[in-house]
């Protein structure tokens, strides 16, 4: 019963995504093209709230479901891994007009052949793992 | 029940993201959907091949259950909370797309170009997929994120390393879009 919380916020964000066409392909093409404000105006209101909940939190010291400091963990310092993963995920989100979260909520909405990025994704973590520590980070 | 129903403007969906977000750190973790991958692959007993999978897979079903929610949401908002309508996308990009092939922009969420069973199985299709999916895959590992986990957690806790992150998204967007697309979609 514990994870019903956790199937509720992932059920909310599926809804969110595709109510706001954030999971369309041709919405993803049209941002990396500049033609609409949609995709940037979600993004950055999603930060600029973000940003207020979080430095709200921060001063009033909430505490969260365990009874310690509501916080995000840091990430790791770095340059190299940033940039060049960001920009190896950047080319698989603009082909596929999919990041992770989207591919798994259009399976939802009938795209089963949205499996095969999906089992790609899986692979290509595993290569990661496999290849890591030969890469700069 | 109408406004639910018509696509969601962009100033409550983005507010809503970051409220999803605040309630997974108020439950003690983490808005992020990439790790999953990494999930996955621990359970399908890739800890022998890498110590990067060699941890405590169960540690992480609470995100495994989101990702689940996630495919629910969509079943849910696809089926039960749509009127079906065109979306609004610029004329201009509507006519860019028709140059590279792509009919119907906008008349549903994925083209069919590259998504109907046909495409995705045919030589090039297939290859698009799959590449994508690679690039998916090893670039949020690498980086530690995706859009989740970076753009929307990591900017609204103001850290570099996710502002560099999400650079290096854009970068990769901008070159497949701008530069590859007109090699791959000629």
């Amino acid at each position: 019963m514990k994870f019903l919380k956790f199937l509720i916020v992932g059920i909310i964000f599926g809804i969110i995504l595709v109510k706001s066409e954030a999971v369309s392909w041709y919405r993803i093409y049209e941002m990396f093209r500049f033609e609409s404000f949609h995709m940037y105006g979600i993004i950055g209101s999603a930060i600029a709230t973000g940003v207020i909940l979080l430095l709200v939190s921060k001063k009033l010291r909430l505490k969260n479901i365990e009874g310690d400091l509501m916080s995000v963990p840091d990430k790791e310092k770095g340059f190299t891994r940033y940039i060049l993963g960001g920009t190896l995920f950047g080319l698989g989100w603009a082909l596929s007009g999919a990041c992770p979260g989207p591919m798994y909520i259009l399976v939802g909405t009938g795209v089963f052949t949205m499996l095969i990025p999906i089992l790609a994704a899986i692979f290509g973590t595993y290569l990661y793992g496999v290849v890591k520590d030969k890469l700069p980070h | 029940m109408e406004y639910i129903l018509q696509p969601w403007p962009w100033y409550v969906s983005g507010p809503l993201l970051a409220i999803i977000m605040f309630t997974l750190v108020y439950f003690g973790k983490t808005f992020g959907m990439s790790s999953n991958l990494r999930t996955l692959c621990a359970i399908a007993g890739a800890g022998k091949k890498s110590d990067f999978f060699d941890f405590d897979w169960k540690s992480q079903k609470w995100n495994l259950v989101v990702v689940l929610g996630a495919v629910i949401g969509g079943v849910i908002a696809h089926f039960l909370l749509s009127n079906p309508v065109d979306i609004d996308l610029n004329p201009v990009t509507v006519e860019s797309l028709t140059e590279l092939g792509f009919e119907n922009a906008g008349k549903s969420l994925l083209p069919a170009e590259l998504f109907n069973w046909e495409a995705a199985f045919s030589p090039k299709g297939l290859s698009i997929l799959i590449i994508g999916g690679l690039l998916i895959g090893f670039g949020t590992r690498y980086a530690g994120g995706c859009t989740s986990g970076h753009a929307i957690t990591g900017l609204s806790s103001l850290q570099l390393p996710s502002l560099i992150a999400v650079v290096g998204f854009f970068l990769g967007g901008l070159i497949m879009i701008h530069l590859l697309f007109p090699i791959i979609f000629n």
